[in-house]
């Protein structure tokens, strides 16, 4: 019977009820991130040699950041302890008390079930089946397993990361060709010195919360020389397109001149003291002590990089940009 | 109104179901996720239909053309 319960009782049950609106919901699907995936899935589907047809596309690149958030959200249920103690996370919505971790988990696990069965139905079973992967892939062998244990965590788990460009190719090919894999290199080898950037000056909120980023685990030095080499090796990665045909004039010289900016700034890591003061540092995204300038710079210069090649792609198949490259284009 | 009104319907006098007094901000927030995942379910239906739809027409056009 519903009156077995006190009006006191009520008053002390009802405290425990959730405030949380739709947009706490929606943080927990680190839509940031979510803006990435998006945009390097629509360039991977673009860049497919074949025509689309433009709902189902559509829906296709739905699925992907919808997969995507909710990965996210396991994300964040699974690491509550974590953000709550670092500065840059701590006012997720699982830290400040509106979403519970049970409410997190079962909210990124609706999710991803309805997102891989809609891909299924909208795209083909391998693109579900690599959406499914990869929410997998980040959750549980990033999350839960690699990210507390070792400094290669955002390596390794980087290709949580690189999959939506290959899965919107395969959305809309059925296949997974060696173009697909060229896209997902490319953002597999970007993601060590994009997050290694951002470890360098915030590695006192990850010394804080015992994760074993480079910076904490292998020191400041150790990590600048690793963001300098993984830098050349993306730079002349990056190139690959061009060697295949999927890139013409337009993504070449953005792959040039973006990766010459990016090596110069990898360049200037190597040479500072980045992340060597390694306290907690309070403040926003990109607050940074002067002698981190170099590090921030770099980790905000690499999402516009990142941005730019796959830009570059989209202009030269979605708007007829393409030009071959004499004597290097197939 | 009584501390227990919200126990029964104020129509009908039948039970609401409701075991909890929630403050104001608390149904206030409840609403809106419900109303967001009421309309998350009718997209959801709505998306596997028109899938299904285009999908159809696309079997049939690929099949008339054989």
């Amino acid at each position: 019977m519903d009156t077995i319960v006190t009006p006191s009782d009520h008053r002390a049950e009802g405290e425990a009820v959730s405030t949380a609106s739709p947009r706490d919901y929606f943080d927990l699907m680190k839509p940031r991130v979510m803006t990435l995936v998006v945009f390097t899935a629509f360039a991977g589907l673009i860049a497919a040699p074949v025509d689309a047809d433009p709902f189902l596309a559509f829906m296709s690149i739905l699925c992907l950041a919808v997969g995507a958030g909710a990965a996210g959200a396991l994300n964040m249920a699974y690491d509550a302890d974590i953000d709550a103690t670092m500065q840059r996370t701590r006012k997720r919505p699982i830290p400040r008390g509106v979403v519970s971790v049970a409410n997190a988990y079962g909210f990124g696990v609706v999710a991803s079930i309805l997102s891989v069965l809609l891909m299924a139905l909208a795209s083909n079973y391998l693109a579900a089946g690599l959406l499914a992967f990869s929410i997998f892939f980040y959750a549980v062998i990033y999350t839960m397993i690699l990210k507390r244990s070792t400094p290669q965590n955002i390596v390794i788990g980087g290709a949580a990361g690189a999959f939506p460009p290959m899965i919107g190719w395969v959305a809309v090919t059925g296949e997974i060709s060696l173009d697909a894999v060229i896209l997902f290199m490319i953002i597999f080898l970007w993601t060590p010195p994009h997050s290694w950037a951002l470890a360098l000056y915030k590695s006192g909120d990850y010394a804080a919360a015992n994760v074993p980023m480079m910076p904490v685990a292998k020191g400041a030095k150790s990590t600048r020389l690793q963001i300098l080499l993984y830098s050349v090796v993306l730079v002349i990665f990056a190139g690959a397109p061009v060697l295949t045909g999927l890139g013409g004039a337009v993504y070449g010289a953005t792959s040039v001149g973006g990766g010459a900016l990016f090596l110069l700034l990898a360049w200037r890591i190597f040479r500072s003291r980045a992340g060597e003061a390694g306290s907690a540092e309070e403040g926003a995204l990109y607050a940074v002590r002067a002698g981190d300038k170099a590090a921030r710079d770099l980790f905000a210069y690499s999402i516009g990089y990142l941005t730019v090649l796959f830009a570059a792609l989209i202009v030269e198949h979605a708007f007829g940009a393409y030009v071959a490259i004499p004597g290097v284009s197939p | 109104m009584t501390q227990d009104n919200h126990l029964t319907s104020a129509r009908e006098g039948q039970p609401t179901g409701e075991s909890l007094k929630l403050t104001p901000e608390q149904e206030a927030a409840r609403k809106k996720r419900n109303v967001v995942i009421a309309w998350s379910l009718v997209a959801f239906m709505v998306a596997v239909f028109a899938i299904t739809v285009v999908r159809l027409s696309q079997n049939i056009a690929a099949g008339a053309g054989t």
